[in-house]
């Protein structure tokens, strides 16, 4: 029997790591992966409480959650590779002047 | 039982999330995330979300992953260089994340009593529930998903096809 706010906690620290990471890290791909860090923190939090009031929503706002998290993951490596081609860097410091 | 798997798995969370902060090279930080996931789809069948389990492990690991892995194979992605920027992020990133985690954790643990438990094999996330929920209740945001996911392909032609 695991209570609910161990969950929550967990789903907490993950978050919070993934926002770190979406702050600290220089390189555009690291930062996308801290988005889905933090979807995925998200999603664990909506199913915890799925089963703690015994509603099945939760688990399929997970999977809506899933489906827009893939759609939006190929679109933006679609735009890493666009803006790479220019740029041929991955460094967001270096990505700072709309025109070359 | 049920805590130990919870607080096993809950480590190897955390570790590899970590890991993928701290890692320079964005392959190694990929490999990470993919770590994250899988202990998160064991603790989904924890929680009794068997077909959400297989879902996280077959399209979030399996598919979402592998283009993360394919792009950084793709743009070649090196080591990440340290800049003044980055840096400063830091030396007052790690103080602040401390901060950050206790302030989040209080305000989440301040709510309901502890003694809300979850017992295991009470929830019911069979495919066939999951199916009923989906073409009944939800068949709308199902019908638009679709279309969601039709222009997101449109868009990932156009913007990685190579300019004439």
């Amino acid at each position: 029997m695991v209570p609910l706010n161990y969950y929550l906690v967990l789903s907490a620290v993950l978050f919070v790591l993934g926002v770190i990471g979406f702050l600290v890290k220089r390189n555009i791909i690291t930062i996308f992966m801290s988005i889905e860090l933090m979807l995925n923190a998200v999603n664990l939090s909506f199913v915890a409480f799925a089963a703690r009031w015994h509603q099945l929503s939760g688990q399929v706002f997970v999977f809506f959650v899933m489906v827009v998290a893939a759609a939006e993951a190929a679109v933006g490596l679609g735009i890493i590779i666009a803006v790479f081609r220019t740029r041929e860097t991955l460094n967001v410091d270096r990505v700072n002047l709309l025109k070359l | 039982m049920h805590l130990a798997l919870f607080i096993t798995f809950g480590v190897i969370c955390v570790a590899a999330a970590v890991n993928l902060l701290v890692q320079r090279h964005p392959i190694n930080s990929a490999l990470s995330l993919i770590l994250v996931m899988a202990s998160l789809a064991v603790l989904y069948l924890l929680l009794g979300a068997e077909f959400l389990a297989a879902i996280q492990v077959i399209v979030y690991a399996g598919a979402i992953m592998v283009l993360f892995v394919f792009v950084i194979m793709l743009l070649n992605a090196g080591v990440e260089e340290r800049t003044g920027g980055s840096r400063v992020a830091l030396r007052f990133g790690f103080p602040g994340a401390v901060l950050f985690i206790g302030a989040v954790v209080y305000a989440v643990t301040r709510g309901g009593p502890v003694h809300d438990l979850l017992p295991i094999g009470a929830m019911y996330g069979s495919p066939v529930e999951i199916g009923r929920q989906l073409f009944h209740d939800f068949l709308l945001p199902f019908e638009v998903t679709s279309v969601l996911i039709l222009i997101a392909i449109m868009g990932a032609v156009i913007l990685a096809r190579r300019e004439h």
